[in-house]
């Protein structure tokens, strides 16, 4: 089921380095929304705070609010790890575990969450994780044949499958095409405009055409000068943001001027 | 086509002299291996061929050297089981759970381990270790007698089967901690993040991401491990008290086979001619069952080379 994200006051530190600085978004639910911005700004910084991956590198933490459908993310009583089972993540490069099988590396979140479950339906949700990722029809024949065998586009979508088959409430994805080719790209962005039926999306890009294209909201995230926090400068509806942003540093972004 | 001529691909000397002399150490390797198998061979022929009554024990060559070859198996097996698991444990304590610090602390005794000589683990396992595993032996063939392993009579001194595979054991430790520790170091972190990402507990990201990673290497190091087990001398020598030509699975009694490298070291000063002889038979058995091992553990690490994260 796709929740909102009520993000508040967030600053995220590494060690005694403020990485980003005074975040305050609302993210919607069965939307995509797009975070843009040049390197280095605190893209990934946010998003990996968004499911409590940042606090696994050591000296990183994280100061404000993240509120899932009113439930505090970083309350007390919070076990990260549910936070992570709630709130799927896709990496920049394709990260399949190499020494699992393709089926496997799609049933792996599933064997998790220590749900027992009969072969039949655990091989459905396989097939029906693969489709939903677009890869079904290329992987059907070689389920149980090493997932580093596929092509980086592949393992890419073989990735989202993973991520899907969990049935998260959320879905991340940190620059999921920057390393693939332009097919594979295309692929990965009809994907995203189906799964958002059924996930609340946050997707980092460089790529501005990709942001326009697959996101209802889009964030500018920017840097006044190296050493300093990365903000979050304007956030609003993509259409917005891409014909007539409020921030001059927004539209000079868009308009290649500088980033 | 235009007439451009495909230039030879120039070979640069430091190419040549790498190639030369790595290729010369390969075949190196290869001639000092055979020069010692044909060694123990050709020395072994007179034991082979001599007649039964007169090797050592009466009874022939073969007769002679099974139970050694018993006797380190089992030593080496004894030594494998309780190191290994114990091995990947520190290592996954030192790279997973442990404080920076105290890890490095840790892991700079662990090595330290690997640089004491074996007659001090054999001074240890007869002096410390032995006496301290009586009443075990006792409490063990009363309670666990029904196993064969702990049939019994226990011994008195603790010098048994079971307490030289623990002092293997703890030579071993270091060899199988250090390579785990070094495979589980270096896990990608992009592995491990998609594990964590995924809702996996430490515990569960060590299985799903680390443990599969670093296989490969643990069975290595574990190889490694049961290289030196298998040629151990001095501490089996000190430690285990033997009586010729025994063949048992009970681990804790006085009644031991020896190994092939302890009963070498030990009847060795006293041996001449036909003594000689069998004992570099049972060397030659060593040499064989190491060989044996070797292949097996390449055999076990290929058998899923597809999976194994190298590609
Ligand atoms: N593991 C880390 N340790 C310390 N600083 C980091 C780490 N990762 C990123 N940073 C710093 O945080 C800032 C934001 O980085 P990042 O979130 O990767 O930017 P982006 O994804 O927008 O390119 C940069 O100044 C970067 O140097
Ligand atoms: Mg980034």
């Amino acid at each position: 089921m796709a929740k909102r994200i009520d993000i508040s006051d967030l600053d995220i530190f590494y060690g005694d380095f403020r990485a980003v600085a005074d975040v305050t978004v609302s993210i919607e639910p069965r939307s995509v929304t797009a975070l843009i911005g040049p390197s280095g700004c605190g893209k990934s910084t946010f998003l990996r705070s968004i499911n409590r991956m940042h606090e696994v590198l050591p000296g990183a933490r994280v100061e404000g609010k993240v509120v899932m459908d009113g439930q505090d993310l970083y309350g007390a009583d919070v076990d990260p790890v549910d936070v992570r089972r709630q709130i799927g993540m896709v990496f920049q490069r394709p990260n399949p575990f190499p020494t699992m099988s393709i089926y496997d590396n799609v049933a792996a979140g599933i064997r998790l969450n220590a749900r027992r479950m009969a072969k039949t339906d655990l091989d459905g949700l396989v097939e029906r994780s693969l489709q939903a990722a677009n890869l079904w029809r290329e992987v059907r024949d070689r389920l149980n044949r090493p997932a580093s065998g596929l092509s980086g586009g592949q393992q890419q979508r073989l990735c989202i499958a993973r991520a899907i088959a969990v049935e998260p409430d959320v879905l991340l994805m940190d620059e999921p095409a920057s390393a693939l080719d332009p097919i594979s790209t295309l692929a990965i962005e009809d994907l995203m405009t189906e799964l958002k039926e059924r996930f609340t999306i946050v997707i980092v890009t460089h790529n501005m055409q990709q942001a326009a294209r697959v996101s209802e909201q889009t964030g500018f995230f920017n840097l006044s000068s190296a050493g300093q926090p990365g903000r979050l400068v304007e956030f609003d509806s993509t259409e917005k943001i891409f014909s007539n942003p409020e921030q001059k540093a927004t539209e000079d972004y868009i308009s290649g001027r500088f980033g | 086509m235009t007439g451009v001529n495909p230039s030879p691909p120039v070979r640069r000397l430091g190419d040549r002299l790498f190639a030369g002399s790595a290729r010369g150490a390969g075949i190196a390797i290869l001639v000092v291996l055979a020069g010692v198998a044909a060694f123990l061979v050709v020395d072994s022929v007179p034991a082979l061929v001599a007649p039964a009554a007169d090797v050592p024990g009466g009874k022939g060559v073969f007769s002679y050297v099974g139970p050694l070859l018993f006797g380190t198996v089992i030593a080496a097996v004894i030594a494998l089981v309780v190191a290994t698991p114990l091995g990947v444990a520190i290592a996954l304590f030192l790279t997973h759970y442990a404080p920076r610090r105290l890890a490095q602390g840790l892991g700079y005794v662990v090595d330290l381990l690997a640089a004491i000589p074996s007659i001090v683990f054999g001074f240890w396992g007869i002096f410390w270790l032995a006496p301290r595993m009586v009443p075990f032996y006792a409490w063990a063939e009363e309670h666990l007698g029904f196993i064969p392993l702990f049939a019994g009579p226990a011994s008195a001194t603790g010098r048994t089967m079971l307490t030289a595979g623990v002092v293997l054991a703890v030579m071993i430790l270091p060899i199988i901690s250090a390579i785990s520790r070094e495979v589980f170091a270096q896990v990608p972190t992009l592995h491990r993040e998609a594990a964590l990402a995924l809702g996996a507990t430490r515990w569960e990201m060590i299985r799903m991401a680390v443990l599969p990673y670093g296989r490969s290497g643990v069975i290595g190091g574990a190889m490694l491990g049961l290289g030196r087990a298998l040629g151990e001398t001095l501490a089996i020598a000190l430690v285990l008290s033997v009586s010729a030509g025994t063949m048992t699975f009970n681990l804790i009694s006085s009644t031991n086979p020896s190994t092939i490298a302890a009963n070498i070291a030990l009847q060795f000063p006293e041996s001449s001619g036909l003594d000689v002889h069998t004992l570099i038979a049972s060397g030659l058995a060593l040499f064989a069952l190491t060989l044996v091992v070797n292949v097996l553990a390449r055999a076990v690490v290929n058998r899923r080379a597809d999976f194994s994260g190298a590609n």
